[in-house]
């Protein structure tokens, strides 16, 4: 038994179960503005998901216990369904979430050893191949007259027979497909920005949504769960495009508070970009990551085919990790000059 | 105290233990039946036996004698009589016995004649030798020779003389009760150094979590003649090593590769300094040493102990108890276990901490690397560990190096913090062993293969100068046909001499891009790191070959 003989009271299950809890306050937000619809999805991505997960473990071969124990799989589903439209039928999501666990996690070796952040992976999958599915959205609370129950919802989800009235009374398009559909109408931001599904910031309960997760994420930021570097530059990187392009034509570009407060910043910031196993591990790198995919986001958002770019800014610059690492080796302790790039 | 103190990087806060051994008297343990002396205990040569099995020894006798520049003296740290010389178990990761000479003591405990030292008055060369001969070596844990240390060599001076007494390791409180209890004596060495350093500037570092060694300090500080600055330095694990006692005192950093005397620093333990003032002013060699018997027994303490006494003693006289699941030498961060009890103390052995499960859990099974980072967080060399890690796993040793692998102190930091559980120090000191190994391989084989270059220039050369000669004879004739004087020969041993230059060259510089980048000019310290890293060598390879636990496929 090698020396050193005791150990941080740290583990992955830790590490893990704190994401989980810091998710928790943009929930229970989600539930209270939209309805318990997102109960439906999260409970069934992460029944999905620890079933994929003890399957592929078994079938290479892997104890089960001790990675199962370690949430990481839960953290997965739960990161994709907070992605999904909330009224995202069952297939969808079981789709998206076997997609992430089989493939993007453990064909690329399992815990630690993927490239792409799994989550994500899920979420391109689904945006390219059903792009009519996903822009199922119920609604914020405040602006639908008959909200659906816990029940209804799951009966929607699962393809149940739901009056066509009642789910056209509840689904709207989100803030970010109104822009999107509104500017390509040829009307202007500011006209666009008069629809009641806009709030102050981003969109009516959207933006509680987005500071419901910011809240989480500055309790992982504290508790050191996650860098500072990660989310700091991704919000940098979208404040600072979105600003930029606002700031030369604010009637084609939307202001960069509502591309801020358009919830997936928020969570592609705090609890996606920093995910660790396929983020960059440098300091200077976790900046550039960052930023890069904040960037990233709001020139997918602004010229790209779909309404949100988080999540393939985020695959993008998973894709540049190695290289990032690889160039922003920092100094250690008594080197005289820069290191060499490896 | 008004000095600006600087951080190091990184660092861990384990919980430190350090009240259950402090608060008690020192206890002299009394003395054993048998001592075991080991020839080695010191980074360097191992000193050559200058007894015969029967022969009668006297206590402070020298028994073997120091062999080289870089090598101490070991003594006889009692009366008796010589019963064995050879291979014996030592306190060694690797278990592997070395040469010791065994005592059975007499019980008298007689001293040989010995008298203080006028220092002042003695070339530094010869008092060198002198301290060589009586022993010394560094107390903290790393035993290099103090009298190489306190050479300052003619183009190194040691303006500044820090003496250390972080004592960062959890459990350990040996310096912590010697500078309670002995401070004045470890300044007198202090003043020893100084003399020899021609030091200017004496700082004493003590972690801020042993106020009543600080006092001490302070208080014996005011009695010299000489301007001694204690200076009480955040408590953080490794804040005891030389480099970050440094960094945190100085500003300083140590570039990679060189030695502390090279910025004009050097540092001692505490405990050096008592043991050399002992030796100064009493004459008395290296052969006993405080030693911390903490953990898992009933009356955690610091004994006097004779160098050579085993373990299992010190473990009984403390009160042993049941449910012990293993000893180690040194803290929990950078200790060893040790393999057998009957192991003797060593001038090495600062702690005996004896473990149980309470105490000790066992480590949970390794989970794979998250890419965290929280090990580079908490490394004191600004490593990346983690991908130091992946590339030693993989078996990249020349990537692993590129990423600095042999700056790595083995603080253990890095495993202390890792949510996944890795031993990850193990595969540090595998990888090194094995860069060690190949290396040597390739020396080797460079050898060869440079002997064989030699070989085809040589060949080739005695072609070519045949055919210049022949070629030298046919214009000869020519020129003496034309009757012109034969001027061609000077030019051509020019160039005969430029080719023999280039293919030299040629052959040096291949040599150099084969030598792996970081393991030349090692400091000798870690050189000795290395070799000793080879002893372990084949039981750490085949631990990094097994798979971490978790990642063992079920039958
Ligand atoms: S602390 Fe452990 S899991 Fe985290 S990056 Fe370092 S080695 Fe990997
Ligand atoms: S053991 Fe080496 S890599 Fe780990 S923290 Fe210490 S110096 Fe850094």
């Amino acid at each position: 038994m090698p020396s050193p003989f005791i150990l941080d009271r740290s583990s992955v299950t830790q590490v893990m179960a704190w994401v989980l809890a810091a998710l928790l306050p943009g929930i229970l937000v989600y539930v209270w503005l939209f309805g318990p619809g997102i109960l439906v999805t999260l409970a069934l991505a992460t029944v999905t998901a620890l079933a994929a997960e003890a399957a592929m473990l078994k079938a290479r071969g892997y104890p089960a216990k001790p990675f199962l124990l370690d949430l990481s799989a839960i953290v997965t589903a739960w990161l994709l369904a907070l992605s999904l439209p909330s009224l995202a039928p069952w297939w969808l999501i079981v789709t998206g979430t076997l997609f992430a666990i089989v493939v993007a996690k453990h064909l690329y070796g399992g815990l630690g050893q993927n490239i792409f952040n799994p989550a994500m992976v899920g979420y391109a999958v689904l945006i390219v191949s059903f792009p009519v599915q996903m822009t199922q959205w119920a609604g914020p609370l405040e602006l639908t007259a008959t909200p659906l129950t816990l029940a209804q919802s799951a009966s929607v989800i699962f393809g149940g027979d739901v009056p066509k009235a009642t789910l056209d009374a509840v689904t709207m398009a989100t803030p970010l497909d109104a822009l999107r559909t509104g500017l390509l109408q040829q009307l202007t931001v500011d006209e666009i920005m008069t629809h009641s599904i806009f709030g102050h910031y981003g969109g009516v309960g959207f933006e509680w949504l987005a500071g419901a997760f910011l809240l989480g994420g500055l309790v992982l930021w504290a508790l050191r769960i996650i860098s500072w570097q990660v989310p700091l530059a991704f919000l940098a990187g979208v404040w600072l495009a979105a600003g930029f392009l606002h700031f030369f034509d604010a009637g084609r570009f939307g202001a960069p508070w509502f591309h801020l407060f358009a919830p997936s910043v928020m969570l592609g910031a705090f609890f996606i970009a920093t995910d660790p196993v396929s983020g960059a591990t440098t300091p200077r790198g976790k900046l550039i990551f960052g930023f890069g995919a904040g960037l990233l986001t709001i020139i997918i958002r602004t010229w790209g085919g779909y309404p949100d770019g988080v999540a393939f800014a985020i695959l993008l610059m998973n894709l540049c990790v190695p290289l990032i690492d690889q160039f922003t080796q920092p100094r250690v302790y008594g080197e005289t000059k820069k290191a060499p790039p490896a | 105290m008004s000095r600006e103190l600087f951080k190091f990087k990184g660092g861990v806060h384990p919980p430190e233990h350090k009240a259950e051994s402090n608060t008690r008297p020192i206890h002299a343990a009394p003395l054993p039946k048998k001592l075991v002396i080991p020839l080695r205990q010191h980074i360097g040569s191992p000193a050559k036996p200058m007894v015969n099995v029967g022969d009668r020894v006297l206590k402070g006798q020298m028994i073997g004698a120091a062999d080289g520049y870089i090598s101490a003296a070991v003594h006889a740290s009692s009366s008796g009589i010589v019963s064995a010389i050879g291979p014996a178990v030592v306190p060694h990761v690797s278990g592997l016995p070395d040469d010791c000479i065994t005592i059975e003591t007499d019980g008298r405990d007689e001293w040989i004649v010995h008298a203080p030292i006028d220092y002042r008055a003695m070339e530094p060369a010869d008092l060198r030798m002198r301290l060589r001969d009586m022993g010394l070596a560094g107390l903290g844990g790393a035993v290099f020779p103090s009298a190489v240390k306190l050479d300052p060599g003619a183009t190194h001076p040691c303006p500044t003389l820090i003496l250390n007494g972080g004592e960062c390791e959890p459990w350990i409180t040996c310096d912590d009760v010697l500078m309670r209890h002995h401070a004045d004596e470890i300044l007198e060495g202090v003043a020893v150094m100084r003399h020899l350093l021609g030091s200017t500037e004496i700082l004493v570092g003590i972690e801020d979590n042993k106020p009543e060694a600080i006092a001490a300090m302070q208080a014996a500080a005011q009695k010299m003649d000489f301007a001694i600055e204690v200076v009480a330095v955040p408590a953080r694990y490794p804040g005891g090593g030389a480099k970050q006692m440094i960094q945190v005192l100085t500003g300083k950093e140590v570039p990679s590769g060189k030695l502390s005397t090279d910025i004009g620093i050097q540092v001692f333990n505490v405990g050096t300094a008592h043991a050399l003032a002992r030796a100064v002013h009493h004459g008395e060699p290296l052969i006993s040493r405080l030693v911390t018997v903490t953990g898992h027994v009933l009356r955690p303490q610091n004994f006097e102990v004779l160098i050579g006494t085993p373990m299992h003693t010190l473990i009984t006289l403390a009160g042993d108890r049941d449910g012990t699941t293993g000893v180690l030498m040194g803290g929990p961060m950078m200790g060893m276990p040790m393999p057998d009890l009957e192991v003797p103390v060593v001038k090495a052995t600062n702690c005996i901490l004896v473990k149980s499960n309470d105490l000790f859990p066992p480590l949970p099974k390794a989970l794979p690397c998250i890419r965290c980072t929280r090990c580079a967080d908490a490394c004191p060399a600004e490593l990346q560990p983690q991908e130091l890690f992946r590339f030693a796993k993989a078996g990249d040793f020349g990537r692993a190096q590129e990423y600095h692998l042999f700056d790595c102190i083995e603080c253990g930091c890095c495993s202390y913090v890792c949510p996944s559980h890795i031993p990850l120090v193990d595969f540090y000191r595998y990888a090194k062993s094995e860069i060690w190994a190949r290396e040597k391989e390739k020396r080797a084989a460079d050898l060869a293969r440079e002997r064989h270059e030699f070989r085809q220039f040589r060949l080739e050369r005695e072609k070519k100068e045949k055919a210049e000669k022949l070629a030298a004879k046919a214009q000869a004739k020519r020129a003496e046909l034309a009757a012109a004087p034969a001027t061609a020969g000077a030019p051509d041993v020019d160039a005969k001499k430029a080719l023999i230059a280039a293919a030299l060259a040629r052959a040096q510089a291949k040599k150099a891009e084969v030598a792996p980048k970081n393991v030349d000019h090692l400091p000798p310290d870690t050189q000795r790191e290395i070799e000793e890293i080879e002893a372990r060598r084949a039981k750490i390879r085949e631990l990094a070959h097994q798979p971490l636990e978790s990642e063992e496929k079920k039958p």
